[in-house]
């Protein structure tokens, strides 16, 4: 996993609510047995028409909008638990994903994959959509050190919040299984008093 | 005054990480064969193996075909998925269903069906409708494949504790309304993310008087609300249910389980963070209009103002605001998936068509939502009474609830499938899903157009 400290990027708006994992990733691309490759069908109904020729109008087709930081509208990742939702946004490039909800599994899915996401209040996310849609070089500047979210084009900032285990997780690159493969005996321990199944 | 949730959370707590998340232990899991192909690679290059094997229960269902499956997967992409699946299984020493097992099926449909999902225990799967086994009286719910490394890595994984809802139905239901209709009716209310932190305990005598395959119904679509799973405090309903299953226990350990079991309830004192009271009398048939499970109304009703954030998923359905759907002309039926593919879905839809004709405008997929099912309805003769109304019935999987197999809606024709997601394209590119349960979706089938079930039946 790749270490976030510091990171100041353009944006890539997608003010949408409910984006499920369906529309991020469609089913019928679940079929590969890795997670490279994923990347190229992130959000491929809406990016590609059904002659797989890119659709103008979506904004991952419109060469003004780039940048490490997705913003998207409220219960972003519904629906189903496919990891490869995560795979798709990371994979495409992105590092952090902006919004005033995400789904849970989702939600931990993208942290166990490097991919951090934060969560802002409705007028904070509105004022990003705004920065965005005026200027679309605006930019974004993330500290996950001091769990602040600047909109460097109003100068308005945030604090987010996020457990201190994750956010050790992210500062150092580190994930869950090395923590938890390092409590093996503490894992047996706790067995032999849970033994009912 | 602890609910029926902290009860089994804290008897799975192995440690809580100082302002961080718990390790849950974790008793039984399920692996599919699109989940887990990269969770056991994960395995691989860590040159780790599998720390409780007889813990892991391994079967494909998303991918399988229903028809032929005798034969191999035409789809050579699905057919190395499925593989990889049992090549893993085998490599690990994992207990594995293969396609055409008497065992195989929808994992949600297998593991309470055989026993293998208990009262009391913590379950996962890489799939978010694992809320389903929660009917038992579990904490069951979905997760992703990082989190299927961990778990066959080392039976836990790391969550944040959720905060706990109490939805109470009282009351009882009214006539031709099912626990699908009692769902879809929460799930308007509450919204897609209306539960979505929280994990909800299904309380009240609504709730209470539904039969085992109601109750993993309702707990099933938990996730459709945005919530991690739902939970049914077990009683002699799940007693009964569970009782001769070939996992469950027996004997002298079965007494002494059905012991532990009827601790697992909330006290009367359970403080929860969020409390809900629903009247099961208000509860009608439902069916989705929109894109999402919330956008549900009473099958009767006319499409409520959905304000301008709505007006994608009406453009997509090719719905207005104030329009009726009674009446409208369908395309396809969907009876099964995890949602409604069970006995109690086929014994309501057969009843329904019984003596009535298939409507000519309609094709019916008719997908039992494993095999115990499928010999089941055989020896009830509802096989018998479907092929008279003009229906055939398909072998169990997945199948057209999220169409990664043949089975496809083609782009612009309607569904009204008994599956949990009307999501753009779910069921096949552009297909428009109208979510319900088995009795619409049979007065459906048998009219070719959206029908009460409880008015407008066709004559006999």
């Amino acid at each position: 996993m790749k270490a976030i400290t510091l990171l100041t990027s353009t944006c890539v708006p997608l003010p949408l609510e409910n984006v499920d994992t369906d529309q991020i990733i469609p089913a019928r691309f679940l079929k590969t047995t890795e997670k490279a490759g994923c990347g190229d069908n992130l959000f491929r109904d809406w990016r590609y028409d059904k002659n797989n020729q890119p659709i103008p109008d979506f904004v991952l087709n419109n060469p003004n909008y780039k940048g490490e930081i997705l913003v998207a509208g409220r219960n972003f990742g519904s629906g189903s638990s496919r990891e490869h939702a995560a795979w798709a946004i990371a994979e495409y490039g992105f590092r952090v994903i902006v919004s005033s909800f995400f789904a849970d599994i989702f939600k931990n899915n993208a942290m166990n994959n490097g991919l951090l996401p934060i969560v802002v209040s409705e007028p904070f996310l509105s004022d990003i959509f705004a920065a965005i849609a005026s200027d679309n070089n605006a930019t974004l500047s993330i500290d996950l050190v001091n769990q602040t979210i600047i909109n460097n084009a109003s100068g308005a900032t945030e604090t987010f919040s996020i457990n201190a285990y994750k956010k050790e997780c992210f500062l150092n690159g580190l994930d869950d299984i090395d923590y938890l493969l390092a409590r093996k005996k503490e894992i047996e321990q706790f067995e032999k008093k849970h033994n009912r199944y | 005054m602890n609910t029926i949730f902290d009860k089994i959370w804290d008897a799975h707590t192995v440690a809580i990480v100082p302002d961080g998340p718990t390790q849950l232990y974790i008793d039984r899991m399920y692996c599919h064969e699109v989940t887990s192909p990269q969770a056991f690679d994960g395995l691989r290059a860590r040159r780790l193996s599998v720390f409780r094997p007889e813990k892991i229960i391994c079967m494909p269902d998303h991918n399988i075909p229903t028809l032929n499956q005798d034969k191999p997967i035409r789809d050579e992409i699905a057919r190395r998925q499925v593989e990889t699946l049992y090549k893993n299984a085998e490599d690990f020493g994992l207990t594995c269903y293969p396609i055409g097992h008497k065992k195989n099926g929808i994992i949600h449909v297998v593991g309470p069906e055989n026993g293998l999902s208990l009262p009391g225990m913590t379950i996962v799967c890489g799939d978010s409708h694992t809320s389903t086994h929660g009917a038992v009286g579990a904490i069951a719910f979905g997760i992703g494949t990082s989190e299927v490394e961990m778990v066959l890595a080392t039976q836990c994984i790391f969550q944040a504790k959720p905060k706990t809802m109490r939805i109470t139905i009282d009351g009882t239901l009214n006539e031709g309304v099912t626990a699908k209709d009692m769902a879809l009716y929460l799930i308007s209310k509450l919204t897609t993310g209306g539960a979505t932190g929280y994990f909800v305990e299904y309380a009240g005598e609504a709730v209470r008087n539904l039969s085992m395959e109601g109750r993993l119904t309702l707990c099933n679509l938990s996730i459709e609300m945005g919530a991690r799973g739902g939970i049914i405090a077990p009683d002699e309903t799940t007693f009964n249910y569970l009782k001769d299953k070939e996992f469950a226990p027996k004997g002298a350990q079965w007494d002494a389980a059905v012991n532990y079991w009827k601790t697992l309830k909330s006290d009367d004192d359970a403080v929860f963070d969020k409390e809900l009271h629903f009247d099961a009398a208000d509860i009608e048939p439902m069916i989705t209009y929109g894109t999402n499970p919330g956008m549900a109304m009473p099958v009767n009703s006319t499409i409520p103002d959905v304000g301008e954030i709505g007006q994608k998923a009406l453009a997509y359905m090719d719905f207005k605001i104030g329009e009726k759907l009674l009446g409208k002309k369908i395309d396809y039926v969907f009876l099964g998936s995890c949602t409604n593919g069970r006995i109690e879905d086929f014994r309501l839809f057969a009843n329904y068509v019984k003596g009535k004709k298939k409507a000519e405008n309609v094709i019916a997929w008719l997908v039992p939502g494993s095999w115990a099912v499928e010999k089941q309805l055989r020896e009830e003769g509802l096989d018998k009474i479907l092929i008279e109304a003009g229906f055939e019935l398909r072998q169990p999987g997945c199948s057209a609830c999220l169409a990664m197999n043949e089975d496809k809606v083609p782009a612009g024709k309607y569904v009204v499938s008994t599956s949990n997601r009307n999501f753009e394209g779910r069921q096949g590119p552009g297909a428009r899903t109208i979510l319900a349960g088995a009795l619409v979706a049979a007065a459906a089938a048998v009219n070719g157009f959206i029908t009460d079930p409880r008015t407008n039946r066709q004559k006999s």
